[in-house]
């Protein structure tokens, strides 16, 4: 028989009945929750006059919705502008207090995006089945975790019976060989696998990142890359359990102790496929040969290195993409063959759960230090990930790094990767974003999103257009 | 859970690939803490000239002449008829929300987002997964003949043509079933309340670190 894949491992550990129809009833272990997908779900609990099975497997935190400036954050919800914004913050505060959930609020210092929380604070652990009413929960299989985005039903049925009834995905193993260049970093890494495989490539699979390259990457790189495996298709991206992991882990505020710590590990350890596992989906990409990429269409797809042209429609055999390409060019403002580097932008914005972490914090820091940011564009944000992101980086200094250098310092939220506060672009606007999507409208009406890593949006930003960081000199 | 057993309807097109669900219902519109009303703004940045807004009322809006869903031909569609990876992007549930008050029962697509997918069967809406070159014939069908209608029975699991002719699809059986039946997938799920704490038990014993969150 063939070894088990980690997904294999984690999948079995957590079915609590196989039934006959091909579904399984799996068993979650975190449930964590936001304000915008969970007012639904509380609501209809309530309507069939029912009650949570679990409440202290569920940790919740506001982040689409609060403002991002020192003046608004400082009220606390009365600070939000938006009566409905308000309101739906209120309503998840409301919900965590009559059910006894663990809620960071607003000003906790704990507060931020989910996707960053939940790591940081050790609620998302090795081993564990992780779920939140959002796609990009695929962040917490970097540690070894199965962890996937739900819809709203899907939130009220795990709080109602702490399962989630599911179906076996596939196994798919994305390999990275070798080692990145230097200035080449986890988010040109994934951006260049979805570039590859499409964002319908990982639809029906569970995907695991091995190989070199991720086994050298740090655990806050692993959780870009697991990010977006989701841009990818794949509702769960994971990496392997090892050292790495358990350092990061260890700890946390959440993470076990003592003894405790002792037997999770020894199953922690485990957590790995198996040598002869069996995937059903092999994509192997060679880690030297990746360069900073730009998005430079609407679909995550549209990515090209720093150095590339945008295409030509002309080239394109297939009518439906064909099509596509036109519709992307035209909604980007570009022109077909037009270089990556002559693209100039408007605004550039760093943070979103892929890239606000202290590492990208301190990456995009590294490039504007001592620098400026072009005159042309218009606004330069960055916003830390949660408050302890933001503590971390301004008990470093790197807030001070980003306004001298013409940069906002921001408060912790979404903020600009969906424009649901009032961080957004304007018509026609193009900005080096470090954030997963580029869809029309995404970053606000009209608003044109160019997907690039911490240092390249920072690069962007002194430049005022596209430019190769590791063009700059020292960074 | 609202059953779905056959529909006959009019095909209605969104004639492109990897419609995200950004596209289907934008952001703004997310801060609603109810699970209706958004209809009126499914498609909303194709749909209209302007930009939307929840405050803003939509009737009186410009709408997009260019936008088929806007033609004549196609009001009261009720089956959509769309390309490859349909529903990609954001989790929000907020899509299907908005294209079953919009009035779509089913949608035919080469293939889905998973989360999207799964988020449809929810709802009520039944997606549909036809080979490509399917899909290629029944846009030529339905772009040549006004009133293109198509008759979706899941119980035998058929989209059946104008002609007659049957096109077959699959969908898992815990899905078919759930759907068939209307059936309220909590109250399934709690019949198995005493596997799930049996469960629960075990895993205390094992794993004692995963039961004491917050402390
Ligand atoms: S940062 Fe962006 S992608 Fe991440 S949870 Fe917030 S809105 Fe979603």
């Amino acid at each position: 028989m063939a070894g088990k894949t980690l997904y294999d491992k984690l999948w079995d550990l957590h079915v609590v009945s196989q039934r006959d129809d091909g579904s399984a009833l799996v068993y979650i272990d975190r449930h964590i929750i936001h304000e915008v997908t969970s007012p639904q779900a509380f609501e209809g609990l309530r309507l069939a006059k029912r009650k949570p099975w679990r409440v202290d497997s569920v940790v919740a935190t506001p982040d689409h919705n609060v403002p991002t400036t020192r003046a608004e954050r400082a009220s606390g919800i009365a600070g939000i502008a938006d009566p409905t914004s308000k309101i739906q913050v209120q309503t998840l505060d409301d919900n965590c207090e009559a059910l006894g959930i663990l809620e960071f609020k607003i000003n906790d210092q704990r507060q931020g995006i989910v996707h960053v929380v939940g790591p940081e604070s050790g609620a998302c652990l090795p081993g564990m089945t992780i779920v939140c009413g959002d796609s990009h929960t695929s962040t917490n299989g970097a540690l070894g975790a199965l962890s996937i985005g739900i819809g709203t039903s899907e939130v009220e049925h795990v709080l109602a019976t702490q399962c989630l009834v599911a179906k076996k995905m596939k196994n798919m193993l994305v390999r990275v060989d070798g080692e990145l260049g230097l200035g080449v970093t986890p988010k040109d890494v994934v951006l260049a696998i979805i570039g590859k495989i499409g964002t319908a490539g990982g639809t029906g699979y569970a995907i695991e990142f091995g190989g070199d390259v991720f086994k050298a990457m740090t655990m806050e790189g692993r959780l870009t890359v697991c990010n977006m495996a989701i841009e990818a298709g794949a509702r769960a991206g994971m990496v392997a359990v090892d050292a790495t992991t358990l350092n990061y882990v260890k700890n946390k505020t959440f993470a076990p102790k003592g003894e405790a710590w002792d037997m999770a590990v020894a199953q922690w350890r485990h957590l790995h496929s198996d040598s002869d596992a069996k995937f059903d989906e092999v994509v192997v990409l060679n880690g030297a040969l990746i360069e900073p990429q730009v998005s430079w269409g609407t679909s995550p797809e549209m990515v090209l290195p720093i150095h590339g042209v945008v295409p030509n429609p002309a080239n394109e055999a297939d009518e439906v993409k064909k099509a596509g390409i036109e519709r992307a060019l035209k909604y980007m403002g570009l022109k077909a063959e037009q270089a990556i580097c002559d693209i100039r932008i408007d605004r550039v914005f760093i943070g979103s759960c892929t890239n606000s972490r202290i590492e990208d914090m301190r990456a995009a820091a590294a490039v504007v230090k001592g620098r400026q940011k072009a005159t042309s564009v218009k606004e330069a944000i960055v916003v830390p990930g949660s408050g302890l992101v933001k503590q971390q980086a301004e008990a470093e200094g790197l807030d001070k790094i980003f306004v001298a250098a013409g940069f906002e310092w921001r408060e912790p939220g979404c903020s600009m990767c969906l424009a649901m506060n009032a961080d957004r672009l304007n018509d026609g606007e193009h900005c080096a974003s470090t954030s997963n999507r580029n869809f029309e409208g995404r970053q606000g009406y009209g608003g044109r999103t160019h997907l690039v890593s911490p240092a390249m949006a920072a690069a962007a930003g002194i430049a005022g257009h596209f430019i190769d960081v590791r063009t700059m000199g020292e960074v | 859970m609202r059953a779905f057993t056959q529909h006959t309807g009019l095909v209605g097109p969104i004639d492109r690939a990897n419609v995200d669900t950004d596209l289907i219902i934008p952001k703004q519109f997310l801060k609603s803490i109810k699970r209706s009303g958004f209809g009126p703004n499914a498609f909303d940045e194709l749909r209209y000239l302007d930009e939307g807004s929840p405050e803003k009322p939509n009737d009186g809006r410009p709408l997009n002449p260019q936008f088929p869903l806007n033609f004549e031909r196609y009001q009261g569609a009720s089956i959509l008829l769309t390309r490859k990876n349909f529903g990609c992007g954001s989790s929000r549930e907020h899509a299907p929300w908005a294209l079953d008050e919009y009035g779509f029962r089913a949608i035919i697509a080469p293939s889905f987002a998973d989360i999207f997918f799964n988020n449809c069967f929810k709802n009520g809406i039944l997606p549909i997964v036809l080979p490509d070159d399917i899909v290629e014939q029944l846009f030529a069908e339905m772009y040549a003949q006004e009133g293109y209608r198509l008759t979706v029975d899941l119980e035998r699991q058929v989209v059946v043509k104008p002609s007659g002719e049957a096109l077959a699809f699959e969908v898992d059986e815990f899905r078919k079933h759930c759907l068939l039946n209307g059936f309220d997938e909590i109250g399934v799920t709690l019949r198995d309340a005493d596997k799930i704490t049996a469960y629960e038990q075990a895993r205390k014993k094992t794993a004692p670190w995963l039961f004491n969150f917050g402390a």
